[in-house]
């Protein structure tokens, strides 16, 4: 249990707090239709539409709203967005140590002059930030402060701060925490979990939300499974098991090992979401 | 998971659901949860005290509901209800299944005066 972490305690680079603009988003009231007719009872025709034992009709409001209504309308922004410039988005996930920032500056290497973005969000520091930037990538670092996970709020301002261009690549790499970041949409195309040979087969039936969540895994480091004893077999049917759809990639940050397949599945997926809006 | 902040999207929409002169107070809240959602109850009710002071929903009853955890079982290809995540399949046994309800976080209604 995390419940140190809170929302709007996160700074975007540049910014000394995170600001409370006051976005528009759905949500639900009460509605009050009564329909009256002699001779007949109904239940469940109040004001809540809906009859519950021990609580008086009259003074029930129904809300029927989802409790992440709001990250998921600032999502949903972020998504109309990122189709407008015929971006693709991906959300990548892992534990702390599994290797994100670099495979990622391995990636945009391997991606040669292809346009794309990185958002970067940990807890304290601009480290990972500062890496991107040396490959010569255009980075924003989020601070989430005490909080456990990037929300579309926080995302929704980093992209200010990018300058993302037509048909790119946006890179966002969440805390690392496999917990929380499952349950809160950015507006990304695609969760990427990324899973290291080093964190053991069974992290998978740990933590499943997160792998449920994922749409592909790379499982990373595989350069070091000689040395770990691991069983690289294994730590696919387990990601089966939670998730029986996910794609699964070997890779090596390392040494190279499986990153084109990872780079010709990202330019594949960026290619069909294209493709799919301009058939709209 | 993170229940801090749940509660605190709760309030802004509880907050927003009983603004006006018309509610005095809210006296109760029902949630949603699905098995699924990763939501820790007593970790939300324990947030929920601390983060509804102050409201108009301070001191009021939270109910929480529980909705089943349901599945797509990738060998017999039905629809099932598990309980834990990593249940095997009741109609077949088998061990390929995917979530397709139960991560339900939502809030019903709330009783006010």
């Amino acid at each position: 249990m995390c419940t140190v972490c809170g929302c709007g305690d996160g700074t975007v680079e540049g910014h000394a707090q995170a600001h409370g603009h006051d976005h528009g988003h759905a949500h639900g009231h009460g509605h009050h239709h009564h329909h009256h007719h002699p001779g007949d009872m109904h239940f469940g025709q109040g004001p809540a539409g809906v009859e519950v034992p021990g609580m008086s009709q009259e003074r029930l409001i129904e809300i029927e709203t989802g409790i992440l209504s709001r990250n998921d309308g600032f999502a949903a922004a972020n998504r109309a967005r990122l189709a407008a410039l015929g971006a693709f988005a991906v959300n990548l996930v892992s534990s702390p140590g599994s290797g994100k920032t670099t495979l990622l500056c391995a990636t945009i290497r391997a991606l040669g002059d292809a346009p794309l973005a990185v958002i970067e969000g940990d807890q304290q520091t601009s480290n990972d930030a500062d890496r991107i930037r040396e490959t010569g990538a255009p980075a924003c670092q989020v601070n989430t402060g005490k909080g456990c996970h990037l929300d579309a709020h926080m995302v929704g301002h980093a992209m200010d701060h990018l300058d993302l261009g037509r048909d790119s690549t946006l890179f966002i790499e969440n805390v690392g925490n496999l917990v929380c970041p499952a349950a809160f949409d950015l507006g990304e195309d695609a969760k990427v979990a990324i899973l290291s040979v080093t964190e053991g087969e069974d992290k998978p039936l740990k933590y499943p939300d997160m792998f449920t969540a994922a749409r592909i895994a790379l499982l990373n480091k595989v350069d070091l499974a000689p040395h770990c004893d691991v069983d690289l077999d294994l730590y696919e049917a387990n990601l089966r098991r939670v998730n029986p759809t996910i794609e699964v990639i070997r890779l090596s940050a390392r040494t190279g090992e499986g990153l084109a397949d990872w780079t010709a599945w990202l330019r594949a997926e960026a290619q069909a979401k294209r493709r799919a809006r301009a058939a709209e | 998971m993170h229940e801090m902040s749940l509660c605190e999207g709760i309030r802004r929409v509880v907050e927003q659901a009983s603004a006006g002169d018309g509610i005095a107070r809210v006296t109760a809240v029902r949630l949603e949860i699905g098995r699924f959602a990763g939501v820790e109850k007593e970790a939300l009710r324990f947030a929920w005290e601390i983060v509804m002071r102050g409201s108009k929903a301070e001191g009021a009853r939270l109910e929480m509901i529980d909705l089943p955890g349901r599945a797509l079982c990738y060998d017999c290809m039905e629809h099932v209800e598990i309980a834990h995540r990593l249940d095997p399949c009741p109609r077949c046994g088998g061990g390929k299944l995917m979530p397709d309800g139960g991560d339900e976080m939502r809030i019903k209604d709330m009783e006010v005066i």
